[in-house]
């Protein structure tokens, strides 16, 4: 990727993610905060990359701990934002 | 597989998150966005395997192992939390994020070496800082919030001027790991960068807390756009960039919510004074009363408010304050919830804790709303709340909470705390409301005191 589609695509999110939430109610802000932590849990993915090319026993190592550690993140966080927000079901979603 | 078909995928679960964020903006959508969201990522997790970019894969059964681990200690964490506790697991994850980051980034380095390329370089280093921020900060976080340390801003002589030099240390270090390189360099970037995070939340009081953990938040995403650039990932730099845009949006509005400013927050480390503790000695004759006096008050109120507060969530009293509620709506008495927007230890907690116990939504009531009601208002029934109805926040220059919106509940009627003690809340200030001729103090345990106060309520 040139560094020109990087900065693009880089900037472009940074106005999707301001967007996105510009609107989120009080009530929401906690769910939102844990949501977005899951989010980026996403490192799973790079530590999975790092993982499958790592050659020596160091690299390998920290890539593993990498892999557990961004799983706790990921699926730790979207399991406690879903128990957070299964207290919100069955209300009439007022406002 | 393909390297299209792979990108268009990828391409699928960034969208996905947008998706999800967006869904999590709005009560009616919150629990199907965050559904996408673990969908995409699940997605993400499985076809990452099939990356055209790795040649060959080495150690497929050790990952498929540690992402087992990491589900079997991630999975129960989050399904047996109590409500209470779930801000500092949400800070604890955020701090293993930030700490895979690092590792990932430091992994990359060790394994580009020489063919690091400078913007690969520079990436790596601010991966690796602001990831040992997020990581030890989250962890400092969790401690004050499951108080396995004291609550209050931890000031001590010359602080300022120990983080002032490890930072100053941290940006040296970056600029020798980017000019000349080296793996010792890079680990002393870390060790650096962790002590940093310490130093940097050790100061922030309580209240500031939710706060850190947000921005901390956003720092960890912008951690994983930039381990994206480095590893060629359009899905870590746009998922990252979203966390991090979203995650600053997010700080901001929960610092504007309280009435701080989100620079007074950070920077407190470095203006921070050890404070002189209240006057002590001085004993002020408070008046308490009896779950009957309690009773008869509420009884006999044609408007009461009830303020709920973290005490509520420590006592598991969300029930319990519903059937209290209940009864009085049935005896003709007017009942709504005052909610403070960061009552409770987040912004939202004593929603989504009333939500459980099933009290309609229509009855929360948001402090724009129901600071004008105060003086139509009988009874205010604070629960466990200290903070967020302490007049020094309006008549206090320079105490920790000052300048932060407060329901007004000193020009209702009468008011009664239900507190377990005398002893400041979590910003740790005395509350002159409570020496007040209109405030009645029932001592205990929330739940313990709200389940008398009900029976002599049927009593009556």
């Amino acid at each position: 990727m040139t560094t020109m589609a990087i900065l693009t695509i880089f900037i472009l999110s940074v106005f999707v993610g301001f967007e996105v939430v510009s609107k989120v109610s009080t009530t929401l802000h906690t769910p939102l905060m844990s949501g977005a932590n899951a989010i980026h849990g996403i490192i799973l993915v790079g530590a999975i990359l790092v993982a499958a090319e790592a050659k020596t026993t160091l690299e390998t190592t920290l890539a593993i701990l990498a892999v557990v550690l961004a799983t706790i993140n990921m699926v730790g966080g979207f399991v406690v934002t879903d128990r957070m927000l299964e207290m919100f079901k069955g209300k009439g979603g007022k406002k | 597989m393909n390297s299209n078909l792979y990108a268009l995928l990828g391409l699928g679960v960034a969208v996905s998150f947008i998706m999800a964020l967006k869904g999590l903006s709005a009560p009616k959508t919150a629990r199907r966005g965050n559904l996408i969201g673990a969908f995409g990522a699940t997605v993400a997790t499985v076809i990452v395997f099939f990356d055209p970019a790795i040649e060959e894969g080495h150690n497929t059964l050790l990952i498929i192992g540690a992402i087992a681990f990491g589900v079997i200690v991630g999975v129960p964490a989050a399904r047996k939390i109590q409500m209470t506790q779930m801000p500092q697991l949400v800070a604890l994850f955020n701090g293993v994020g930030g700490g895979a980051a690092a590792l990932v980034a430091i992994v990359e380095y060790l394994s580009l070496g020489d063919s690091a390329s400078i913007g690969e370089v520079i990436a790596t280093v601010f991966t690796v800082l602001v990831g040992c921020v997020s990581f030890s900060g989250s962890i400092i976080t969790f401690l004050k919030l499951q108080e396995l340390m004291t609550t209050r801003p931890v000031v001590f002589p010359g602080g300022r001027f120990v983080i002032a030099v490890t930072l100053a240390g941290a940006l040296v270090t970056s600029g020798w790991v980017i000019t000349s390189g080296g793996t010792n360099p890079l680990l002393l970037l870390a060790g650096l960068s962790l002590l940093f995070g310490v130093l940097f939340v050790l100061p922030v009081g309580g209240a500031d807390v939710p706060i850190v953990i947000s921005l901390l938040n956003a720092f960890t995403g912008l951690t994983v756009a930039a381990s994206g650039y480095v590893l060629q990932s359009t899905l870590l730099i746009v998922a990252g960039t979203l966390v991090g845009a979203s995650g600053t949006i997010l700080t901001r509005k929960m610092a504007e919510a309280m009435g701080r400013s989100l620079f007074g927050t950070l920077f407190g480390a470095f203006t921070a004074k050890p404070q002189a503790q209240a006057v002590g000695g001085e004993v002020r004759p408070v008046k308490s009363g009896s779950p009957d006096d309690v009773a008869i008050l509420l009884n006999y109120a044609q408007r009461v408010v009830i303020v709920p507060g973290f005490g509520l969530a420590v006592a598991q009293a969300q029930h319990t304050v519903r059937e209290l509620a209940d009864l009085l709506a049935e005896r003709g008495v007017e009942v709504a919830y005052g909610i403070h927007p960061v009552a409770g230890r987040m912004p939202g907690h004593m929603n989504v804790l009333l939500a459980e116990a099933s009290v309609p939504y229509e009855q929360l009531v948001e402090m724009e709303e129901i600071n004008p009601t105060f003086p139509q208002t009988d009874v205010v029934l604070v629960v466990g709340a200290n903070d967020v109805v302490n007049p020094a926040a309006k008549t206090t220059p320079g105490c920790p909470i000052y300048g932060m919106p407060i329901l007004d509940v000193a020009s209702a009627g009468n008011v009664i705390f239900l507190k377990r003690s005398m002893r400041p809340g979590f910003a740790g200030i005395e509350n002159d409301l409570l020496y007040d001729a209109k405030t009645t103090l029932l001592f205990g345990d929330a739940k313990d005191s709200l389940t008398k106060v009900v029976s002599a309520l049927k009593a009556l």
